[in-house]
This record gives structure tokens, C-alpha cells and sequence, in this order.
């Protein structure tokens, strides 16, 4: 008969309008500026710069080697490096961004900086509410503007700055360790080098050896 | 009413009708010495004919063109008697912007090709690249590929079927709840790869990360209740009567035309012609699953209604297999490298069944960093060069649904 389709569809409609009310398989939407959902622990709007430690220029991680500034498709990255060098968070000396610019209104979110970085300086950000009414100044953000705290990022993927801190806490003590083996050998061995040395045993046997140098 | 113009059997070019000779004199031979006086699309007029032919140029900014795609017709009365796509508004340079990149720079401009569905265009990309640097892809791997590129596909067709509703003239209900399901599939993608729509989650030889912690369980929640949704879709939409009038019959496409226009896809089988890259290919790890493959029979809008329905039924299949089989174990090729990748030279043509049709990438590799060729073949352009074929003869309004059955997304038409 002509027009049960309609009527068919029309009860569907009236039972999903029905159903809105009752149960969130039918009524998704929340209301948004006062309610929000929680960010998912993967999600990735724009990069920022992790610091360790209190001072937000003093602790960043980034050391300047620009593979970021290479690999970033559309090019959204603007680096110069340091003419001086600096500790990092094992006390080796390490250049640092002398500026550190990135153009938000061209970066595309990829992520591909921050999967290139080996040293997990530049992460995901998840902050999304960011018009202005600048388009230019204020979309190109600075070094002060991007550096956030290691705090921060644990806040943001709890799992993956976990992971990185254990590694980080490791590498440091592998690093102090060392450090500690080589001031220990280097006394060592300027307690050897300042001793003298005893005379070598004489070598018996008929045949003579060759001279042996005289040290001392 | 009659469709009689449109309703060729075969695949001839339709000639819209004997009797109006307008049209004829389009076939005489141009005169290159006469100079052209204006651009016009408009045959010449025969003094014989009633009244007058009517140049409309539909689009770049009209509400049911998808984005930015004009249509220039031209009309006798309301009927169409000629009609000519004009596209490139949304031209971004994708393939020449590839060859200054590096082959892995190049997949976050994959996603922004068929902006819905970027994990399928990830997965084209990623197949072309492996065939050329000889990358295994990991099990893990291939099952995580596999069930984000059926979860694309029914993201796919959901707003296909939701936005050719909406050009029929169902303003907003079955898109929107078209869109209330996209969205629980969207979550997914959000938690798997960071982002809802431009995913960038594919890499040469694997995956860019695993899944998170209860991801499989939210997949296997949303896949069972799929179904549920679908036969709601149904019950709402495939009996009903102005659907049904609105759709069968209009935009008929003939086998042999669509065959030898180069047409795939969705857009061929609803023309009965069994063709899926998937069985015939058997790219990546789908001769594991058990799908079968719907045709339809008129190449009709119905028939590409119903056809993108049965589909997300198979995907919804192919989806329970994979989550059910998913194995442990490494997510990228231990070899594979995507920073610095300079494959040797060569070249490879990698293509897989996208929601759309064949999507393909051809590069060509002379061992520097970055790709010395590089090309799309898109499906929706290569669909959409038909348009005027299924088109002439019928109204205005038949063109806007015919249009939005094929299913274009101008972001793959223009690149």
C-alpha cells in the first residue's frame, strides 16, 4: 500500500526522538561550553616544547639539531641554534634554541616533529580553544609561549611520560655512574702514573730478550 | 514523466533525443579560422526549436555540490540537454607539493585527499611505498589496517547515504543520525591515532602505534550495535515511497559504458559488474575473510543506495572476523624505516579498494629522498567524468542526487 514506507519511517523517527531522552545511545551531544568531554589520552592538537625543572628556558630539552625544521611537511618550524652550549639533564653540554618559532596557522597537526625528535623535547599539545582576533603575531608562537613544563605533559599522556621519565632517570644514573667510574679510574690511574714503577722481573730462560726500554 | 532519454540499454552515449535538433549541429566540424566569438555552452539555436536554451552555472557555491564543483548546464525548460563538470577550486598542488617531500612528509597529505576517510588513503599510500622499499608488514599490523579501513568504509557510506538523503530533500534527519553514528567511529579513530578525521596513522611497514589500552572492546561495543542502527537506517529510509520515486530509474549508467569509462568502486558494482579490489587483489590480509561482494542490477541511484547499505553489512562482517583473530605481537617492520627513507630506484603502482573505488598511487623512485614522480589516481574524480551521461535528459533536480551518488569528495577530484 502506498505510504507505508512513510508511516514506517515516521514511527522510526518518533521512537529515536523518544529515545533521545532516555539514554545516551541516542542523544550524544553534550552541552559544550559548560560541559566537556574528557580529551582522549592520544589525542593531538599542536606542538609544545617540554622543560625540566623550575626554569622554562634553563630546562628545555630541545637541543637545537633541527631535524624537526627538516622533516615538518608544511614547514611550519623556524629554528636558530646557539652559538654557546649548555647541560642538559645529564650534564653533558649541549647547544640550545636560540629562537624557537612555530607558525600555528600553517602547522597541519601531523605529529611527524614529534615523532622524529630523539630527544622527546616537542610534544602534543591538546589545547584547541585558541582564536584570536590576531592572525598573524599571535599564531606565531615563541620559545616563552611553547615551553611547558614536564609536569604538564605527564598531566596530558601519562602513559608515554612515563615511560620517557623511567628511560630519562636511567640514562642519568647510567650517566652519573659512569661518570663516577671515570673519575675513579682517572685517579686511579694518576695514582698509577704518579707511583714508581718496580723494576721487571728478569726473564729466565737461555735465550736473551730483547732489551726491554727503561722506563724511569 | 518519462525517463525514456535516459533509459538506454548498453553503454552507447547517450544521445538525449532525435528530435531536438539543436543539438546536432554541435557535431560539425569547428572552424579554427572563425574566430570564437564567447565562451558559450550553448549549441547553436535552430530558429525551429520553441523557446530558448538556458546556460545555469550550478555551483562553486551551492549546497548541494559538495564543496567546490560547478555544474555549467544548460537547460530546455528543465531539462538538461548538455552539462559539463568544471572542478579545480579546490586544487592544493598535492602532487607536485609530494615530489619536494620526503616520502614520509607525504602522508599527512594523503589524509587531506578524501578528507573522510584518510585512514583507507593512509593505507594506499603505505602500500605503494612498501612495494617499492620491500617492507613487511608485521600480523598486527595487517588486522589493525584492516579493521580501520572497514571502519572508514562505514564512515564512508553512512554520510553518503546521510547527504544524498539530505540533496533528496530529508533536510537533516537521516544525516544526522548518519552523523550520530560516524561519530562513535570517530572516537575510535581519535583514541587509536590522535585525531577524528586527519588520522596520519599508517606507516611504511606498520602502524604508528599500538592500540591503546581497551580500544578492541570500545571496536567490538560499536560493531555489535551497528547493526542495530542499520536496520533502523533501513526501516527509515529503503521502503520509503518518495525515495523510491526520486531514485529508481534516475541516472541510469550502462555496464559497458561504466567498464570502459573506468569506473570502480561502489559506483560499478551497483551497474552489476563484480569488481572489488579486495577479492581480486587480495591486497594486505584479505583472503582471511569472508565477505561477499553486492551488485546491483539497473545502475540506478537506488541500485547505489542499496549497494553502499549491503556493503557496510560486509564490512560489519570482515570488522567481527578481524576483532575476533587480532594476534599480539610487533605493530611496525622491524627493518622499515620512515625518517631518511630513500627506496632504490624503481617504480610501483600500489592500489587498494577505498570507499569510493580504486585508489591508486604510482611513484616513481631515482633513489634521492624524496619521490621523483608522484600521482594519484583518485576515484572520484574518474568517477565523476560521467556525470553528463547519466544526466542528460533528466531535471535539474535528478542531477543533484545523480551527483550525489556518485559520491565525490572535491579534496580527491581536484588534489
Amino acid at each position: 500500500m502506498l505510504g507505508t514506507g512513510l508511516i514506517k519511517g515516521m514511527a522510526q523517527t518518533a521512537k529515536n526522538f523518544v529515545g533521545s531522552y532516555q539514554g545516551p545511545e541516542r542523544l550524544v551531544t553534550v552541552q559544550y561550553p559548560e560541559e566537556r568531554l574528557a580529551p582522549k589520552e592520544n589525542a593531538r592538537n599542536f606542538p609544545f616544547l617540554v622543560f625540566d625543572g623550575d626554569d622554562a628556558q634553563k630546562g628545555l630539552r630541545c637541543v637545537a639539531c633541527q631535524i624537526c625544521e627538516k622533516e615538518c611537511p608544511p614547514k611550519c618550524i623556524y629554528i636558530n641554534k646557539s652559538k654557546d652550549k649548555k647541560p642538559d639533564y645529564i650534564g653533558k653540554p649541549q647547544f640550545y634554541p636560540a629562537t624557537f618559532d612555530i607558525d600555528i596557522s600553517v602547522c597541519m597537526s601531523c605529529q611527524i616533529c614529534v615523532e622524529v625528535c630523539p630527544f622527546d623535547a616537542i610534544k602534543m599539545d591538546k589545547v584547541f580553544e585558541l582564536s584570536t582576533t590576531d592572525r598573524f603575531e599571535a599564531l606565531l608562537l615563541h620559545k616563552t609561549e611553547l615551553a611547558k613544563p614536564n609536569e604538564y605533559f605527564q598531566e596530558l599522556h601519562p602513559t608515554e611520560a612515563a615511560e620517557i621519565d623511567t628511560r630519562f632517570a636511567e640514562e642519568k644514573l647510567k650517566a652519573e655512574a659512569k661518570a663516577k667510574a671515570d673519575a675513579e679510574a682517572k685517579a686511579k690511574a694518576a695514582a698509577i702514573a704518579a707511583a714508581p714503577k718496580p723494576e721487571p722481573a728478569p726473564v729466565d730462560g737461555s735465550i736473551p730478550t730483547p732489551v726491554a726500554p727503561k722506563t724511569i | 514523466m518519462s525517463f525514456s532519454n535516459s533509459g538506454n540499454t548498453g553503454g552507447e552515449t547517450v544521445i538525449p533525443s532525435s528530435d531536438s535538433p539543436s543539438l546536432n549541429g554541435v557535431t560539425a566540424a569547428i572552424d579554427f579560422d572563425e574566430p570564437q566569438k564567447s565562451y558559450s555552452l550553448l549549441p547553436k539555436q535552430n530558429s525551429e526549436v520553441p523557446g530558448e536554451l538556458l546556460e545555469v552555472a550550478m555551483g562553486p557555491h551551492h549546497p548541494s555540490t559538495h564543496g567546490v564543483f560547478r555544474m555549467d548546464v544548460v537547460l530546455d525548460g528543465e531539462r538538461i540537454v548538455k552539462l559539463k563538470p568544471v572542478f579545480g577550486y579546490l586544487h592544493r598542488n598535492h602532487e607536485k607539493i609530494a615530489e619536494g617531500t620526503s616520502y614520509l612528509g607525504s602522508i599527512p597529505y594523503t589524509d587531506r585527499l578524501d578528507y573522510l576517510c584518510s585512514m583507507s588513503n593512509n593505507w594506499g599510500y603505505a602500500l605503494t611505498v612498501e612495494k617499492l622499499s620491500g617492507f613487511q608488514v608485521p600480523e598486527r599490523a595487517e588486522y589493525i589496517r584492516v579493521i580501520m579501513a572497514e571502519l572508514t568504509r562505514l564512515v564512508n557510506h553512512i554520510c553518503l547515504v546521510g547527504f544524498l538523503m539530505q540533496d533528496m530533500g530529508a533536510m537533516g534527519t537521516p544525516l544526522m543520525y548518519a552523523f550520530r553514528e560516524r561519530e562513535k567511529i570517530l572516537d575510535l579513530f581519535e583514541a587509536a591515532s590522535g585525531a577524528r578525521m586527519m588520522c596520519n596513522y599508517l606507516r611504511f611497514g606498520g602502524v604508528r602505534c599500538d592500540l591503546p589500552k581497551g580500544w578492541l572492546d570500545e571496536a567490538r561495543k560499536v560493531v555489535e550495535n551497528f547493526p542495530r542502527f542499520l536496520d533502523e537506517f533501513e526501516a527509515l529510509l529503503s521502503g520509503n515511497e518518495i525515495l523510491i520515486a526520486r531514485a529508481q530509474g534516475v541516472g541510469v549508467l550502462g555496464k559497458e559504458l561504466a567498464v570502459n569509462a573506468g569506473i570502480t568502486g561502489p559506483m560499478l558494482r551497483a551497474c552489476g559488474v563484480n569488481y572489488d579490489i579486495r577479492k581480486v587483489d587480495k591486497y594486505g590480509i584479505y583472503d582471511r575473510f569472508d565477505f561477499r561482494v553486492p551488485l546491483g542490477e539497473h545502475g540506478d541511484v537506488f541500485d547505489r543506495y542499496m549497494v553502499r547499505v549491503l556493503e557496510m553489512r560486509e564490512s560489519l562482517k570482515i570488522l567481527k572476523a578481524a576483532l575476533r583473530d587480532i594476534p599480539e605481537g610487533l605493530i611496525v617492520d622491524a627493518k622499515a624505516k620512515s625518517r631518511g627513507l630513500r627506496p632504490k630506484v624503481g617504480e610501483a603502482y600500489g592500489r587498494i579498494e577505498g570507499p569510493k573505488g580504486e585508489l591508486g598511487f604510482y611513484l616513481i623512485s631515482d633513489g634521492s629522498a624524496n619521490p621523483y614522480r608522484y600521482r594519484v589516481r583518485p576515484p572520484s574524480l574518474i568517477n565523476l567524468t560521467i556525470l553528463e551521461d547519466m544526466c542528460l535528459g533528466l531535471t535539474i533536480a535528478d542531477a543533484v542526487i545523480i551527483l550525489g551518488s556518485v559520491d565525490i569528495v572535491l579534496g580527491e577530484v581536484d588534489r
